[in-house]
C-alpha cells in the first residue's frame, strides 16, 4: 500500500500546465453534474420513506448496499484507481479527473448519508445501541472509525477535490498546485481505504453477533 | 497565482477541521448512549468549544483583504444547500426517534455548527487559490 502511494505521489511533472503555454485541451465539464441531482433527490426521498415507515428490510438494503458501495469505492479508488492515475500521461490524467471527480462529488456524500442514516436507524430498531447489547463496544468502535473517516474525507479529501476542479476550470491551470492537491487526494483516499478495512471487520463481527 | 506564490493565510482550514472534530466527538458521545440520555455536560462543553472556534473563523475570514469572496460565496452557498439537506436528514432521524428536550437542542446546535462549518471550510479551501482580482 505504502509503495503504491509513494509511486503515485512522486513529483508530478505538471509544471508545464502553468503559464501561457498551458493551453492543453481539457474537456468542458460541470463541477456539479446537474443531471445527477434528481437521482440523489430520489434516493434521499426513498430513505426518508424507509425511515418514516420503519421498513427494516429497506433500511437494511440502504445500509448494506450503501455501505458496500462506499467501502468498495474507497478501496478501489485508493488502492487501484489512484496508482493507475499516477501512471497516466498528464493530458490523460487531467481528462480523467475532469470526468471522474465531479461524479465523486455527488456520489460519495449521498452514499455516506444513506449508509449512516439507515445504519443508525437499524441499530436503534434492533437494540444494538443499548449499552446492554453484548457487542456495544463494537458499535462504538464503528462510530469512532466513521468519525475519523468523516474528518479525513470532509476536512481534507473533499476540499482538495473541489479545489482541483476549480483549478482545472481556469484558462491556465497551475500544474504545481494541481499536483499538490491530487497528491493530498490520493493519500487521503488511501488512508480512508485502509480505515474501511476496519469497518469491514467491525461490520462482519456485528453481523454474526 | 502560482501555488508557490500563494500568500500566507490564517489557519482557517485547520481551525475548521478542529471544529469538525469537536462536533463529531460530541455527536459520537451522545449517539453512543441513545436511546437513553448521556450526561450533557461534556457534550455542551464540546459544543461551546466548537462554537468558539467557528466564531473565530468567521471573524478571521471577515478581516481577510483581499480575498476571492465571489468564489468563496459560490462554493459556500451551494455547499450550504447540500449540508442543510444532510443535517436535515439527521435532525429528522433524531426527531423521528423521539429525541426531545435538552438532548435534541444540543444535537440540533451541533448539526448547525456542522452545517455552517463545512461550507466555510470548502469555500475557503477553493477561494484561497483564486485570484481576488478575478472576482
Amino acid at each position: 500500500m505504502s509503495t503504491a502511494v509513494s509511486e503515485i505521489t512522486h513529483e508530478l511533472p505538471l509544471d508545464h500546465l502553468a503559464g501561457p503555454s498551458g493551453g492543453m485541451p481539457r474537456p468542458d465539464f460541470s463541477i456539479v453534474p446537474v443531471r445527477g441531482l434528481p437521482i440523489v433527490g430520489a434516493v434521499l426521498a426513498l430513505l426518508v420513506v424507509a425511515i418514516a415507515g420503519n421498513w427494516l428490510w429497506a433500511l437494511d438494503l440502504f445500509h448494506v448496499a450503501g455501505g458496500g458501495l462506499w467501502t468498495g469505492i474507497d478501496l478501489f479508488v485508493g488502492l487501484i484507481v489512484g496508482p493507475i492515475i499516477g501512471r497516466l500521461s498528464i493530458p490523460a490524467r487531467v481528462e480523467f479527473s475532469t470526468r471522474f471527480m465531479p461524479k465523486m462529488l455527488l456520489l460519495m456524500p449521498t452514499l455516506v448519508t444513506v449508509t449512516l442514516a439507515s445504519g443508525f436507524q437499524l441499530a436503534l430498531h434492533l437494540g444494538n445501541l443499548r449499552s446492554s447489547y453484548p457487542n456495544h463496544g463494537w458499535i462504538i468502535a464503528s462510530f469512532i472509525v466513521v468519525g475519523a473517516m468523516a474528518v479525513i474525507a470532509i476536512g481534507i479529501l473533499e476540499p482538495a477535490n473541489i479545489a482541483v476542479l476549480f483549478e482545472l476550470k481556469k484558462p491556465h491551470p497551475d500544474g504545481e498546485l494541481i499536483a499538490r492537491l491530487m497528491r493530498r487526494f490520493i493519500y487521503t483516499a488511501g488512508i480512508t481505504g485502509l480505515m474501511q478495512i476496519a469497518t469491514l471487520v467491525i461490520m462482519s463481527k456485528l453481523a454474526v453477533g | 497565482m502560482s501555488a508557490t506564490a500563494v500568500r500566507r493565510l490564517p489557519p482557517v482550514a485547520e481551525v475548521a477541521v478542529a471544529t469538525m472534530v469537536l462536533v463529531i466527538v460530541g455527536g459520537i458521545y451522545l449517539a453512543s448512549s441513545l436511546p437513553k440520555q448521556a450526561a450533557l455536560g461534556p457534550a455542551v462543553g464540546l459544543l461551546a468549544a466548537s462554537g468558539v472556534l467557528l466564531a473565530w473563523n468567521v471573524i478571521t475570514l471577515r478581516r481577510l483583504r483581499p480575498f476571492a469572496w465571489a468564489t468563496f460565496f459560490l462554493v459556500a452557498r451551494w455547499s450550504l444547500v447540500g449540508y442543510i439537506v444532510i443535517a436535515g436528514m439527521l435532525e429528522y432521524v433524531f426527531v423521528r426517534d423521539h429525541v426531545r428536550g435538552s438532548l435534541l437542542a444540543v444535537l440540533t446546535l451541533m448539526l448547525t455548527v456542522y452545517a455552517v462549518n463545512i461550507p466555510l471550510l470548502l469555500g475557503f479551501s477553493v477561494a484561497r487559490y483564486q485570484s481576488p482580482a478575478g472576482d
